[in-house]
């Protein structure tokens, strides 16, 4: 890794040089910092990254390595991963491998010794943008490279949801957890709670969702723009009139909201952390929530059969909302967290709940 | 849950509440409490409510007239707090903010019944909640009910039961005292013995005289949490904080990093869950501060304790994040909630949790360059006085900054063996020269249970050492790659410089990085890693690609709404302190806070530079900016090239500031106020005679040796006793009192070692003078001294350790005006702008001249507050130009109708094997202040304030004073009996005196009288006086006398005059009962 070189080109020109880590590979992808101060493992493999080079706030990656539990998903997701300080050695008891090995595992290329709170505060002014991450040994034209990537192009759910149903966990009540990109994080929440939980993918027909005679339906996160997913948009509605309980989570939420006629818009930069504070409405009691979502719902365009149950505190976006009639209700942060504050699972027991109670 | 506050008070709209702090400034108790008191207490007033303040510490921003409604500088115990909530009836006390001195008497006065009484509501978190969290029985009760593990522990009463329960659990075992501030009186015992001895002071030191004693969970790693609820229970973490070193050694003893570095985050979040139901089951409203320990090796964790109160931990956290917890705490106890509460950085809600893009270092300061003799192991109660904390992009640069921001000496020749294990104050030089010695980070590991990354982090840095180091050799250069990454990790020039050798200097390398573009960028402290746009004008160093500390003037024209200044003013920076220490404390803070707030007012924008995490001038708003930087030459000078300011202001930070002085001069830098040359002038004592001479005013007999053969050449000339100084230390570091040949051969050799380069000074030491001293501010023509001050004590005992009395009791008006008219003259022919301090002593009729401090000195808010009239604001205005006849025409020294006395508090419970005695070198570490009609009740209350109080309970008092103090000790003797006293005394003393009862010497008491020790540590004495002789050898029976005292809590005066004055304060006092006055009241019948 030591004569190994990294270079972060964005969009806008800013070329930022640096040590190179992970794989020798040249990777493109949008640019989002996330302002984490722990989990890196869970956010390198949460699939909601797909097609994203993530650039850590936190200078001090690295520290306690890799280990065998924390991940949500089988795999690095993320397109690169760019650092203040990568730490060259980690000390864990759990620890299986450094992050340098892990991405060189799965071909992914790092960056690291860059000033990257002057990139955050770029992005933050800016907004998101795309971005190449390359690696490279001797000398490389940095006036070749080229940015030619567009986030919304791609339907990064198609290439991260699973390909055929799966059956998880035992139980008396089953669900459906529709695969946008599911972090293992929620799939965990669920099997704990005694649920037989069956992930199908995200290109399910409302039939053939029907077909696991679910007690209840999870719209999961995932990656990209909610409002490419056209299918989603029908099947959901279809599915509510048969009278399921519904919970979205993140993309499942904002998937929610267009099945219902309302829209989504792209944020500027987003949220990408475990600090976002978020108010429940009714009881004005808040949350410390984790998000990763750039783009929300847009709270005028939401159906009227909606209310809006809780907001961010930091700049008044949807994060959550309720049908008025059926059993149906949706947040943007993520309740199962890794990382970050555990406050919003009673989430799940609510779920449970509404398809009748206890799972076990 | 809910609670009640455990006394049926009706709910009283709260428009009036009455703030307690923390008093004087003692190991364990700092700084912290005047920062988070001050910012409660603008919190509070910015609600409307009426704030009534009580703290017995001048040198606080909290006593300052602005800062609450109404200031009571009184003794800080329930008796005199009764009388203030009568007289103002409050409806709220707010006990949160005042440390565990302000908490434990909180809890006295709910306990005793007088909130009740005068229906006072707890405001935030109340009686119940706090005896939950500080009980340990209780605590460990409620853990048990919400399945957070805890060390295997039980509460004791005794010893019998100890030690059954210490074999059960096997040793080591923990002692923690309830209810004691920095773990004073606990310990870890090996076996029996040990045991013992810890807990017969333990079971004394504890408020409810219990004692839990916990199974030992040495070498696990130690985390912090600091929490803020709401009353709706909403709660968020501001800070995570790891401590570098393990178990077994204080929090406060550590070096401590946030965020925390090691734990992954379903650990992380397994801790977060368990302080959040700690803090949700306690039912804390407020801040709270909950420790955890895991055992590395395995993943299980434990509870330690929580505090839930605002504490040094809570004032760390706020400065290593930029939230304003106290401000928050104060708004919550007033009821509000979390998200109704904003964030004054972001704009956004107080409710979230801070996004650190940094690493914060804090490293503690102890003072074991006073206290050569004491034990220097760390353990689980605090020694260190202060600390620095320093910030950067990764460990290794703020672990380089934290310890340059020390200001200490780096040991140079260690044993790395001497230090690891048992840890001393030196462990973390010892692991840098153990690495340079080649052991490996699993051997220290195993030594010392530091987690491995943090090991690994100092192994990285000593290879870049190795790196600089081989880099060098003949004709070579510096190498850019490597100066950069030596930067990037914190090497200071001077460093770099002296690994590269090569004769290389600090200069040239600072000249080398210019040629290379090496230069500082700085980089806000923002509460949010950068997510959201932020005003806070707080900024740390680190070699990055860009410089978000754009100079002020640009910075400013940016930010829109912030226009209360003019676009084009011109800034100033305020050099700091550092790190509390003895010797420079709190009061320096104090000047550069006020510097700080006066330049705002005659339209400069105001610049601080400081380290020190608790203290008011490193909050965000009290300087338009603030650089939280180490104060070396390097650091300072970046921010000036980077700031371009009109001055820079030295006088105010003490020695630290004072000391670059020279450098920052040379170096073209305008120095605002007195000039180096003058600074110069007053510090070299041949100029400084020469100086005296001219202007004809007498001095002691003095010299100056650089050799010893010429001290004892000097010493014969001028004739013993003397006193032997280096000159350029803090309070008096290596001086002391000589009275023979021998005494100065023993001493010379430390006192020559102590200053290196520098001279060693001789004076004539004048037996038995009144010393005085001045603070004035001069504007180069007009010297406005704002009090003349005297000793009580004789010369000869550090100012700083003196109790002083103003207005002057004992001086002719004669005397006052010689004073007057000397400090006219040396204060023109030094060229003084600004402050000054200058010291006499008086001997029939004779003023002499003993030194002139050109800067401010640590009675200034002392003066400030007794006179009313606010030195430092003048000072500042002088050293701008301003004349004092434009300020305030005709000022005069104030002849106020009261009188103030400041007595001091010593940390010698805390330093063992540490004699009470004092003497020119100061060791004082906190200050306190009564005010009186008479000087007797004034004395008294300062006393009291200082902890030196006479157990009403217990009248008796034994006397051992030394030969020349024995005719003195018979008046003494018949003031004491007169007052009822029981009279025990030595044999040789006892004979001068008479009526009295002779205590046998140590080891030879018997069956029917039990020797002095005895005597002393039976509980029967209420005061102990004894003055000890000249040498201070601990296998003395003064010595042991004295430790015995302190050992017991026993009030112990080693000086005849000190002890004098107490009896005439106690005779005052049993015909007047002690009255409570604002110093508002006070001052108003000044003149």
């Amino acid at each position: 890794m030591k004569n190994i070189k990294s270079v972060l080109l964005l969009q806008d020109g800013t070329a930022i040089c640096g040590q190179g880590f992970g794989a020798k590979a040249s990777s493109q992808g949008e640019l989002v910092f996330n302002t984490s101060m722990t989990g890196y493992q869970e956010a390198l493999t949460d699939p909601s990254y797909g097609g994203q080079i993530l650039l850590m706030s936190n200078p001090l990656i690295g520290n306690y390595g890799i280990n065998k539990k924390d991940f949500e998903s089988n795999k690095v997701q993320v397109a690169g991963f760019a650092v203040r300080n990568l730490s060259p050695d980690y000390s864990h008891r759990e620890a299986d491998c450094s992050v340098n090995e892990f991405l060189a595992d799965y071909g992914v290329p790092g960056i690291t010794g860059i000033d990257t709170r002057f990139l955050v505060r770029k992005i933050r002014n800016a907004g998101v943008m795309p971005a190449l991450l390359a690696t490279y040994e001797g000398d490389l034209d940095i006036s070749k490279l080229n940015v030619d990537f567009n986030y919304s192009d791609h339907d990064f759910v198609q290439e991260v949801t699973t390909k055929k149903p799966q059956k998880f966990g035992n139980g008396k009540i089953r669900v459906v957890l529709v695969d946008y990109g599911v972090k293992r994080g929620i799939l965990n929440e669920l099997v704990a709670r005694g649920i037989e939980t069956v992930v199908v993918p995200s290109f399910s027909s409302a039939d053939e969702i029907r077909s696991h005679e679910p007690d209840g339906i999870l719209l999961s996160n995932g990656p990209g723009d909610p409002s490419i997913l056209t299918q989603a948009h029908k099947t959901i509605p279809a599915l509510s009139n048969h009278g399921y309980p519904m919970f979205g989570i993140c993309l499942g939420h904002q998937l929610l909201a267009h099945a219902f006629g309302g829209k989504t818009f792209k944020m500027k930069f987003g949220h990408h952390g475990s600090n976002h504070p978020v108010i429940h409405m009714e009881t004005k009691k808040v949350s410390i929530t984790t998000q990763n979502h750039g783009f929300a719902v847009d709270a005028k365009s939401i159906s009227q059969d909606f209310d809006i149950t809780h907001l961010n505190l930091n700049d008044n976006t949807v994060e959550g909302m309720k049908h008025k009639s059926k059993s149906i209700f949706s947040v943007q942060y993520h309740p199962e967290a890794n990382p970050g504050p555990h406050d919003s699972k009673h989430l799940f027991d609510e779920f449970v709940k509404l398809m009748g109670g206890k799972g076990r | 849950m809910t609670r009640d506050t455990g006394h049926k008070t009706q709910n009283r709209k709260v428009s009036k509440v009455l703030v307690i702090g923390s008093g004087p400034i003692v190991i364990g108790q700092s700084a912290e409490f005047d920062y988070s008191g001050t910012q409660a207490c603008k919190a509070l007033r910015e609600d409307g409510i009426e704030v009534i303040l009580v703290n017995s510490n001048p040198a606080t921003i909290q006593t300052d007239s602005d800062i609450a409604d109404k200031i009571y500088l009184e003794p800080l115990n329930s008796e005199i707090l009764e009388k203030i909530i009568k007289k103002e009836n409050p409806e709220g006390i707010l006990a949160t903010v005042g440390g565990q001195t302000g908490l434990n008497l909180a809890m006295e006065l709910h306990r005793n019944g007088v909130l009740e009484k005068y229906k006072v509501n707890f405001l935030g978190t109340d009686a119940h909640s706090i005896d939950l969290a500080e009980s340990r029985e209780q605590f460990n009760g409620l853990m048990k009910k919400l399945q957070v593990p805890m060390l295997q522990g039980k509460i004791v009463k005794d010893f019998e039961t100890a030690k059954k329960f210490a074999n059960e659990i096997g040793y080591p075992v923990i002692i923690r005292p309830s209810f004691t501030l920095g773990g004073t009186g606990g310990g870890t015992a090996n076996n029996e013995s040990q045991l013992k001895e810890i807990l017969d002071l333990g079971f004394r030191l504890s408020a409810t005289n219990e004692v839990l004693l916990e199974k030992s969970g040495i070498g696990w790693g130690e985390f912090e949490y600091e929490v803020i609820r709401d009353g709706d229970g909403n709660s968020v973490i501001i800070c995570t904080m790891e401590n570098f070193d393990p178990m077994g050694i204080h929090t406060g003893e550590s070096i401590v990093a946030a965020p925390i570095q090691t734990l992954s985050d379903r650990e992380n979040q397994m801790l977060r869950n368990a302080a959040l139901r700690i803090v949700n089951a306690v039912g804390v409203k407020g801040s709270c501060n909950v420790q955890f320990s895991l055992n590395q090796e395995t993943g299980e964790y434990v509870v330690i304790e929580i505090n839930p109160r605002l504490s040094r931990s809570s004032a760390l956290a706020s400065k290593a994040t930029g939230y304003p917890i106290a401000r928050v705490a104060a708004k919550i106890a007033l009821g509000k909630k979390l998200h109704e509460i904003k964030n004054p950085i972001t704009g956004t809600s107080a409710a979230f949790e801070p996004a650190l893009d940094y690493v914060v270092l804090k490293i503690p300061r102890w003072p074991f360059d006073k206290f050569s003799r004491s034990n220097r192991k760390l353990g689980t109660m605090m020694k260190s006085t202060g600390e620095a904390m320093a910030i950067g992009r990764t460990f290794e640069e703020a672990l380089m900054k934290a310890i340059r921001s020390l200001d200490i000496k780096i040991p140079k020749a260690i044993r790395p063996a001497m230090h690891l294990n048992p840890a001393t104050d030196q462990r973390i030089y010892a692991i840098f020269e153990a690495f340079r010695r080649c052991m490996s980070v699993d051997e220290l590991y195993k030594e010392t249970k530091i987690s491995k990354w943090f090991l690994g982090r100092i192994h990285r840095l000593v290879s870049l050492e190795r790196e600089i180091q081989s880099s060098s050799g003949d004709g070579v250069q510096l190498s850019k790659h490597i100066l950069l990454e030596a930067k990037r990790n914190g090497f200071s020039d001077v460093a770099i410089a002296d690994l590269f050798g090569n004769g290389i200097t600090e200069s040239q390398i600072r000249s080398l990085r210019r040629e290379y573009s090496i230069l500082p960028t700085y980089k806000v402290v923002d509460s949010c890693a950068g997510e959201f746009e932020a005003l806070t004008p707080y900024y740390y160093s680190t070699y990055e690609y860009e410089n978000e500390a754009i100079t002020i003037q640009l910075h400013r024209s940016k930010a829109k709404n912030q226009s209360h200044l003019d676009e084009k003013a011109k800034s100033v920076i305020v050099i700091g302190s550092g790190p509390i220490r003895i010797g420079q404390g709190i009061e320096f803070d104090y000047c550069c806070t006020h510097a700080a707030f006066a330049l705002r007012d005659l339209g400069f924008r105001s610049i601080i530079v400081n380290n020190n995490p608790e203290t008011v001038s490193t909050d965000f708003d009290s300087s338009d900016r603030l650089y939280f930087e180490p104060l070396t030459f390097e650091d300072v000078m970046n921010i000036i090239e980077n700031e371009q300011p009109y001055g820079v202001i030295l006088q105010l930070g003490g020695q630290t500031s004072i000391n670059l002085a020279k450098k920052l001069s040379e170096n073209g830098v305008r120095i605002l106020g007195t000039q180096f040359d003058g600074i110069d002038l007053a510090e070299d004592r041949e100029r400084f005679r020469e100086l005296c001479n001219k202007l004809g005013i007498p001095q002691p007999p003095n010299g100056t040796a650089t050799k010893e053969h010429e001290a004892f050449g000097i010493a014969e000339k001028i004739g013993y006793p003397i006193v032997v100084r280096p000159s350029y230390v803090i309070a008096g570091r290596g001086m002391a009192i000589v009275r023979d040949r021998n005494e100065l051969t023993a001493f010379i050799t430390e006192a020559v070692d102590v200053s290196e380069k520098k001279p060693v000074l001789i004076d004539k030491y004048l037996d038995n003078a009144i010393e005085t001293e001045v603070d004035a501010v001069s504007d180069g023509g007009t010297l406005f001294i704002g009090a003349i001050m005297e000793h009580i004590e004789p010369a000869g005992i550090h100012s700083g350790d003196a109790n002083i009395v103003l207005p002057s009791i004992r001086l002719s008006d004669k005397e006052k005006q010689t004073i007057t008219e000397y400090s006219e003259k040396i204060a023109k022919s030094l060229g003084n702008i600004g402050l000054i301090n200058i010291q006499y002593a008086v001997r029939e009729g004779t003023v002499y001249m003993l030194e002139a401090n050109p800067r401010a000195s640590r009675t200034v808010p002392f003066v400030s507050k007794a006179i009313g009239i606010p030195m430092v604001k003048l000072a500042t205005a002088v050293m701008l130009g301003e004349k004092l006849d434009d300020i305030l025409p005709n000022l005069q020294m104030p002849s106020p109708s009261y009188f103030a006395v400041k007595s001091v508090v010593f940390p010698f419970l805390k330093l063992a094997g540490t004699d009470i005695g004092l003497g020119p070198e100061m060791r004082s570490t906190g200050e306190t202040m009564g005010i009186g009609d008479s000087f007797e009740i004034a004395y008294y209350k300062a006393l009291l304030a200082a902890g030196s109080f006479v157990d009403p309970k217990k009248k008796s008092v034994l006397l051992s004073v030394r030969d020349e103090d024995k005719e003195n000790a018979v008046q003494l003797s018949k003031l004491l009996s007169e007052l009822g006293f029981k009279i025990y005394a030595t044999k040789g003393t006892a004979e001068k005196i008479k009526s009295s009862i002779i205590v046998p010497k140590i080891g030879e008491g018997n069956t029917k009288q039990s020797d002095i020790l005895e005597l002393i540590k039976s509980g029967k004495i209420g005061l102990v006086i004894n003055t000890p002789r000249k040498g201070g050898s601990s296998h003395t029976d003064g010595f042991k006398i004295r430790r015995a005292a302190i050992e017991k809590g026993t009030t112990c005066i080693t000086n005849i005059s000190t002890a004098f004055e107490l009896a005439k304060a106690l005779k005052k006092l049993s015909k007047h009962d002690l009255e409570v006055s604002t110093i508002s009241e006070w001052n108003s019948h000044s003149k």
